[in-house]
């Protein structure tokens, strides 16, 4: 069975029909062709799909395209403003914050929404007091990037390029 | 296997549409849902999308309760200011659980109800009571790292996988559930079953049931609590073991506690045992510790999984301890 759904990507509107077991990231890189979010483990294991949807974080792997109709995606390939790279990018390139890449564009979503996330004074399981102000300690994130896995282990400079962005 | 996708612009149709299929299922943020569509372990013919209902908001009661709508994002739950200042133990629960870009998409009543992680339950390949009736069980006499210590069956000794619903049953939680009969609630410490004979049963519920909210009473002033989860890395995985603890203690005695487990039984644990030794002792290790032993009396553990006995009773100890130790 098929639906009809709009989606905005990285800034364009696109329209498409897709089969209702379809999932929004297989949506992005098949329907698309929005190939930034990469299909890792394909159950919610790994965060290499995640992308901010209506300017939240989330993976892609597990939500279906037709539950998204009318939503905004922005892939780590729409958060350059032209040339000029996301602050977070720079940062992830800066600090080498990357091997292979494979898991990076998801990392660099990630990172946007955890700065979001701290900067609207979440909290988060390691967060001391609960009610008090956020500070982005080292600590704060680990525990919030630990849904973006690293096949390569290049997650000493993930860490500093989050804390780089953060600026 | 294809499915038919419909959307309910309101709870009294999204029961009505979910009524008369042999397989439906409501669809929240998809997280376990879509995980078992592709796993092979379910295959409805039709999902009703309930992300459109407008059950996203948290309520604060008049009885200085909480009411939080049944689609409200676990991510937003734990960021609810009301919720992390007054419920710390519910907070702290929901922010143990899966990861940022997960929470941001799972919901109060899909948390509720998410399946088993038990990996044969997951796996199409082997037996299992849960997922086919009758075939047997794949996790006795195998892997049973993750399983359950108290109140397992013959049948099945799968745990129920939710932080949340740990912290809730030690708030005295209700769900209220709108089915085709009309409205009902429901103590969330009787929405799981054990598994009996029945382990393909993981709720009360019907498959038209529709949660709508949860209510929690309020706390009385002076009230504690925490949660603490014990698992195999520190952060994104399931808890091996989990306590949500509530404590009030005046003048060195324990007057009120609530105390409920994870990771041990097939639902949330109510540890009514160990609470029922506490009320009214002095608050001190040696009652926390003769409270927990009451409790752990009746654990029947597995070949792989005895340290779930010892670290059970160490984590529930230590929470009480960190508890008493704020309200001297
Ligand atoms: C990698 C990974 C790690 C995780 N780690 C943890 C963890 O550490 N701790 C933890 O607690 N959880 C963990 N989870 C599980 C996660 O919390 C659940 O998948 C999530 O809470 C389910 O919510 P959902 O809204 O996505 O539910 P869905 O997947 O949409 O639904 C789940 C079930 O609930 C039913 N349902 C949903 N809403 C309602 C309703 N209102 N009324 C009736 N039925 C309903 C659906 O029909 C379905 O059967 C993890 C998940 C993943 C993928
Ligand atoms: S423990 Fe329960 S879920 Fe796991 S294999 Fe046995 S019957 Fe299935
Ligand atoms: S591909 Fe989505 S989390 Fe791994
Ligand atoms: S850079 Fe290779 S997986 Fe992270």
């Amino acid at each position: 069975m098929d639906g009809d759904i709009e989606l905005r990507v990285d800034g364009r509107r696109r329209r498409l029909r897709v089969d209702t077991r379809t999932t929004l990231l297989d949506a992005l890189r098949d329907g698309v062709g929005a190939t930034a979010p990469k299909k890792g483990c394909d159950h919610g294991q790994c965060g290499a799909c995640t992308v901010l949807l209506d300017g939240r974080r989330v993976i892609t792997c597990l939500a279906l395209a037709v539950a998204h109709d009318g939503a905004e995606v922005v892939t780590a390939a729409g958060l350059a403003r032209g040339d000029r790279l996301h602050p977070v990018q720079e940062a992830f390139l800066e600090r080498d914050a990357l091997q292979c890449g494979f898991c990076t564009p998801g990392q660099v979503c990630s990172a946007v929404g955890v700065l979001d996330e701290v900067a609207a004074g979440h909290p988060s399981a390691v967060t001391a007091d609960l009610t008090g102000p956020v500070e982005l300690t080292d600590d704060e994130i680990r525990e919030r990037m630990s849904g973006n896995l690293c096949r390569c282990g290049a997650y000493v400079t993930i860490v500093d390029a989050v804390r780089d962005g953060a600026r | 296997m294809p499915f038919d996708y419909r959307r309910a612009p309101d709870p009294e149709s999204a029961v009505a549409a979910a009524t008369g299929w042999a397989g439906v299922a409501f669809l929240a943020g998809g997280t376990n849902l879509v995980d078992h569509l592709k796993l092979g372990l379910t295959s409805p013919e039709v999902l009703v999308d309930i992300t459109g209902l407008p059950l996203d908001e948290v309520e604060e009661l008049p009885d200085g309760g909480l009411r939080i709508g049944a689609t409200v994002r676990n991510a937003d739950l734990a960021a609810h200011p009301v919720v992390r200042r007054d419920y710390p133990v519910l907070a702290r629960a929901l922010l143990s659980g899966a990861s940022g870009q997960i929470r941001n998409l799972a919901t109060t009543g899909g948390n509720l109800l998410q399946r088993t992680r038990c990996v044969y339950f997951q796996d199409l390949t082997t037996p299992c009571n849960k997922r086919e009736p009758g075939t047997g069980c794949s996790a006795i006499g195998g892997y049973t790292r993750h399983h359950a210590i108290l109140g397992a069956s013959a049948h099945c000794v799968a745990t129920h996988p939710s932080d949340m619903a740990v912290a809730m049953a030690a708030l005295d939680a209700q769900v209220a559930v709108l089915g085709t009969g009309g409205r009902r609630v429901v103590p969330l410490v009787e929405l799981h079953r054990l598994p009996g004979d029945e382990p393909h049963r993981d709720t009360v519920l019907a498959p038209s049931d529709l949660i709508t909210s949860v209510d929690l009473p309020p706390l009385p002033p002076g009230t504690r609590s925490l949660y603490r989860k014990v698992r195999d890395r520190a952060s994104f995985a399931f808890a091996l073991v989990s306590v949500a603890a509530v404590l009030r203690v005046e003048d060195g005695v324990v007057e009120d506690v609530r105390i409920a487990l994870g990771g041990v039984a097939h639902k949330p644990w109510r540890a009514r045992r160990a609470e029922d030794v506490l009320r009214r002792e002095p608050a001190d290790e040696e009652a926390f510790r003769r409270a927990i032993d009451a409790e752990l009396a009746g654990a029947a553990p597995l070949e792989g999984n005895g340290f779930k006995v010892p670290l059970t009773r160490n984590a529930v100890v230590s929470a009480l301890r960190e508890l008493s130790r704020e309200q001297r």
